[in-house]
């Protein structure tokens, strides 16, 4: 790989690779993430891994969002205005703190969020996936990247997203018989589900 | 014959004895097996160096079958995943035993309210000693169990009938924490 090649942003070049797939790309202080399309995601995860100028021989964590409630005041949520007795670091923030997410967060409810890394290159890239709610399942990579195998399995475990193809999806956190996705921002926060002892 | 029976009343002494015998001889041997799930189990540790001498209460050997323990320390946060697997050493242990809750985890959930975790190991079995701390500094541990010690040799074990809570009434205050927002 010579050197010119280095210095185009990766960004640019998945972007210039894949632009039928990609919602959009940024960059902030030398971290680069790129927003893709649930569709072509898989080809691009092959692309990242293969690709000698990209060579992403480590997928470093997968995470998921849920947007369900991000921007939106509820009406139990404590406000600024609202007396509070708690200490100044639990109090709510003002919200121009939030930040723009580049979909909307109406249509799109997830975001499945890899962290890739190159040994070789020695450099990072960020892939969002946004997800609706109503369609929740994305390709699984765990036969890219074999740590995979569990992050997809905390993921579904967490935030009920299906990833198709992959070999065991079962939970791997929560316990058989457990209802629900924790995570999720609708679930109740007072449920408890206790295995033996009384509901607490 | 004759001659026992003339001897009940010194035999009823000797009861009484034995059973202060039997106690402080138990107090002193304390075969605990160390529950440890969490973090507290760091300090669990401190506590068994030399620096704080657990074997000075005849404490210092952990046993790692429960079968051979008698006293349990549950030390750390205990998820409802884990909870059946400590009814069941608790079952697996043999009469006498008693139950140590080390750290707030165990003690009520410390602050930990939510889908995970068990809100305190006593909802569950039977507790003798509670003690609080996140963790508990070593001193704490040691005072509980002196406090342990001391109810072993009078004898006094949890009997809880099954199916009630062994909770102290003081637990029993309700948890609203809406009110603060």
């Amino acid at each position: 790989m010579d050197s010119e090649q280095q210095a185009v942003p990766l960004i640019m070049r998945v972007q210039q690779r894949f632009p039928q797939w990609v919602i959009a790309s940024h960059q902030y202080r030398g971290q680069e993430t790129v927003l893709i399309h649930r569709e072509g995601f898989l080809e691009m995860a092959q692309f990242l891994r293969d690709d000698p100028g990209m060579a992403f021989d480590f997928l470093m964590d997968t995470s998921c969002v849920d947007y369900l409630k991000f921007g939106k005041i509820q009406s139990s949520s404590p406000t600024l205005t609202t007396p509070s007795p708690l200490p100044y670091y639990m109090k709510p923030k003002p919200l121009t703190q939030t930040w723009t997410r580049l979909v909307s967060n109406d249509e799109y409810r997830f975001d499945v969020v890899y962290h890739f890394y190159s040994s070789i290159h020695n450099h990072r890239l960020r892939v969002k996936v946004p997800l609706r709610a109503a369609e929740s399942n994305i390709p699984s990579v765990s036969g890219l990247w074999a740590t995979a195998n569990w992050f997809e399995r905390e993921i579904w475990d967490m935030f009920g997203i299906r990833f198709t193809g992959h070999p065991n999806l079962k939970r791997i956190l929560m316990y058989e018989g457990f209802e629900g996705h924790p995570l999720r921002k609708d679930y109740p926060v007072r449920k408890r589900q206790p295995l033996i002892g009384p509901v607490n | 014959m004759s001659s026992f029976g003339a001897d009940l009343s010194s035999l009823n002494w000797m009861a009484t004895r034995l059973d202060a015998a039997l106690g402080w001889a138990r107090k002193f041997s304390i075969f605990q097996y160390p529950f440890v799930t969490a973090c507290c189990g760091m300090e669990y540790m401190a506590t068994a160096t030399s620096h704080y001498d657990m074997d000075r209460f005849g404490a210092g050997f952990p046993r790692f079958s429960p079968r051979q323990a008698d006293v349990l320390f549950v030390v750390g946060t205990v998820s409802h995943k884990i909870a059946p697997v400590l009814k069941r050493v608790y079952d697996q242990m043999t009469e006498p035993k008693w139950v140590v809750a080390f750290g707030v985890c165990t003690c009520t959930g410390g602050f930990y309210d939510n889908y995970a975790t068990v809100r305190g190991i006593d909802t569950i079995i039977p507790v003798d000693i509670y003690i609080p701390g996140c963790p508990p500094r070593p001193e704490n541990v040691l005072d509980g169990l002196i406090k342990l010690q001391e109810k072993i040799a009078q004898g006094a074990r949890v009997t809880v009938p099954q199916g009630s809570s062994a909770r102290p009434a003081d637990f029993e205050t309700p948890h609203t924490p809406e009110t603060h927002l």
